[in-house]
């Protein structure tokens, strides 16, 4: 009963959050600050892991190629196909769950437990378009992140082989741009926005429909991380089940 | 003024407000009396509209919010000033923005007349020059004066109230509860006051509605509160020690 009563007010929050807009001007600046708080703001953690995750995958691809047979421009080749479906917008999306996620519903969590939202609500204002409708809005500019996630972590693949010495930068290049399928990086994108409207809602609800004190905000944060990981990982499969295995 | 007939309002299977029929007056300060859990801030939040009462009726000047569209609601709730327990503030804006906020939303101002307005309630509460400081650095007691700026900052009708003084020192909750009633007397407007403090009733207690288990079991004016002998109200007024002393020196010297 708890689930799906939990899944009902999810869809009527979407409802509620696309209807009753605040002012426009009012509305512009709120996107703007979450733009600055959701995805610049992680821009550093998110250049980092890619980077280096993307070293890992391919010194791990050069050390298990022992078989002289295979050449060596599978390690590029490796490297990207990991970082573009699936390093990059899902394993980056996990840890965005982490930090994004948990920002997302302690910020609305605390506005509820000090009657921040009871104050919007008074003065007239639908809290739940005012609150949730910029973050959607803002998320829409996550594959950026993303795009910069796959970029820094081929690069840091290409260091890694390259300057480890396990493969020459000719051949590298060679890999990456073998059997290149442009379907490949829609399929990645179009993860990548529904990821994107995950991390953006699932933490909102958390953080907008929870009770108690500021002990409970703690709780609903890491209630939020976990289901929205468990929400990305399954739309993940299903995404990819249909739109890979056709 | 506002009417309330027959108010109820129930979570789940629980009864929390039990038919209350009662009316606030204008340019007064009329205070919701009675202990934790008896109700107060349920039906200060019915009032308002962030809760939905199953049954009675509310009156504001004589339309009732349940005869009203929308649109209307949302007219009326500009014309509503509302200080919350904790005083609710914005935390990511500062006291300036904080105070500003109705005025953006509401008018067509701009900033620098805004901005005039902000100053004039910021001076109204006597707080100047912390425009830009953020509500985490002020102490509990400005915090409630930014939130009673925020709330008058639209000329609101009806100024509502959630234990104004609540976490504050006697004699910062002193200077709270008159700010209020100077407020309201000022700008002559409805104003309701929830409380179990028996300071406020001392101080601005000019009506008086007294609750308990969702019932109102009495009405009336400070004077009236210290002669009745109505249980639950003596219960209530002489719980606090230093009243029972007052009565008792009183009793002694009669
Ligand atoms: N949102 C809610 N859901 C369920 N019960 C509530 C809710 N708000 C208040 N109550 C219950 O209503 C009763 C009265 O609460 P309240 O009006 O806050 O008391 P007070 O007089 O101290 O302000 C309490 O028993 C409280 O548990
Ligand atoms: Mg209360």
């Amino acid at each position: 009963m708890g689930y799906l009563e939990d899944i009902g007010t999810y869809f009527l929050m979407l409802k509620r959050t696309f209807s009753g807009f605040t002012k426009a001007g009012v509305l512009k600046e709120l996107i703007f600050k979450e733009i600055d708080d959701l995805i610049i703001g992680s821009l550093g953690i998110v250049g980092f892991i890619g980077f280096f995750v993307g070293g890992v995958i391919t010194l791990q691809t050069a050390l298990n190629l022992t078989n002289p047979l295979i050449p060596k421009t599978l390690i590029g080749f490796a490297t990207r196909q990991s970082i573009i479906l699936e390093f990059a917008p899902t394993f980056i999306s996990i840890i965005m769950a982490g930090k994004v996620g948990s920002f997302i519903t302690s910020s609305i969590g605390s506005m509820r437990v000090t009657e921040q939202i009871d104050a919007l609500e008074v003065m007239g204002i639908n809290s739940l378009n005012y609150l949730v409708f910029p973050k959607i809005i803002a998320m829409l500019t996550y594959p950026f992140l993303i795009a910069i996630a796959m970029f820094l972590g081929i690069f840091g693949g290409l260091l890694a082989g390259v300057y480890g010495g396990f493969v020459s930068m000719d051949e590298f290049v060679q890999g990456i741009q073998q059997e290149f399928i442009p379907f490949h990086l829609a399929y990645a994108f179009i993860k990548t926005f529904v990821f994107a409207f995950i991390l953006a809602t699932v933490p909102s609800w958390h953080g907008y429909y929870m009770k108690g004190g500021a002990l409970e905000v703690g709780k609903a944060s890491t209630k939020s991380f976990v289901w929205t990981s468990v929400l990305i990982i399954l739309a993940n499969y299903i995404i990819t089940q249909l739109l890979l295995s056709a | 003024m506002i009417k309330v007939d027959n108010l109820k309002k129930q979570f789940g299977n629980e009864e929390i407000l039990k038919g209350i029929t009662t009316t606030f007056e204008k340019g007064k300060t009329n205070l919701i009396i009675g202990q934790s859990g008896s109700g107060k801030s349920v039906m200060l939040k019915c009032l308002i509209g962030l809760f939905k009462p199953e049954q009675g009726r509310i009156y504001y000047d004589d339309n009732a919010i349940q005869d009203m569209d929308e649109e209307q609601q949302r007219v009326l709730r500009e014309e509503i000033g509302m200080l919350f327990q904790g005083g609710a503030l914005f935390d990511s804006m500062t006291i300036e923005d904080n105070v500003m906020f109705p005025l953006r939303m509401f008018t067509k101002q701009k900033r620098a007349e805004m901005l005039e307005r902000v100053n004039e309630v910021l001076n109204r509460v006597e707080l100047d020059g912390v425009n830009k400081k953020y509500p985490a650095e002020i102490s509990g007691g400005m915090q409630k004066r930014v939130s009673i700026a925020r709330a008058i900052v639209n000329k609101p009708k009806y100024l509502f109230c959630d234990e104004p003084n609540s976490g504050l020192d006697p004699k910062t909750a002193t200077v709270i509860d008159n700010l209020i009633q100077r407020i309201t007397h000022e700008n002559d407007i409805t104003t309701i006051v929830v409380t179990h403090d028996m300071n406020s009733v001392m101080e601005i207690g000019e009506r008086i509605n007294f609750l308990k288990n969702g019932v109102l079991v009495w009405k009336g004016t400070q004077e009236d509160i210290f002669k009745t002998d109505n249980k639950d109200v003596t219960d209530f007024v002489y719980s606090s020690d230093l009243f029972k002393k007052i009565r008792d020196v009183q009793n002694k010297t009669n």
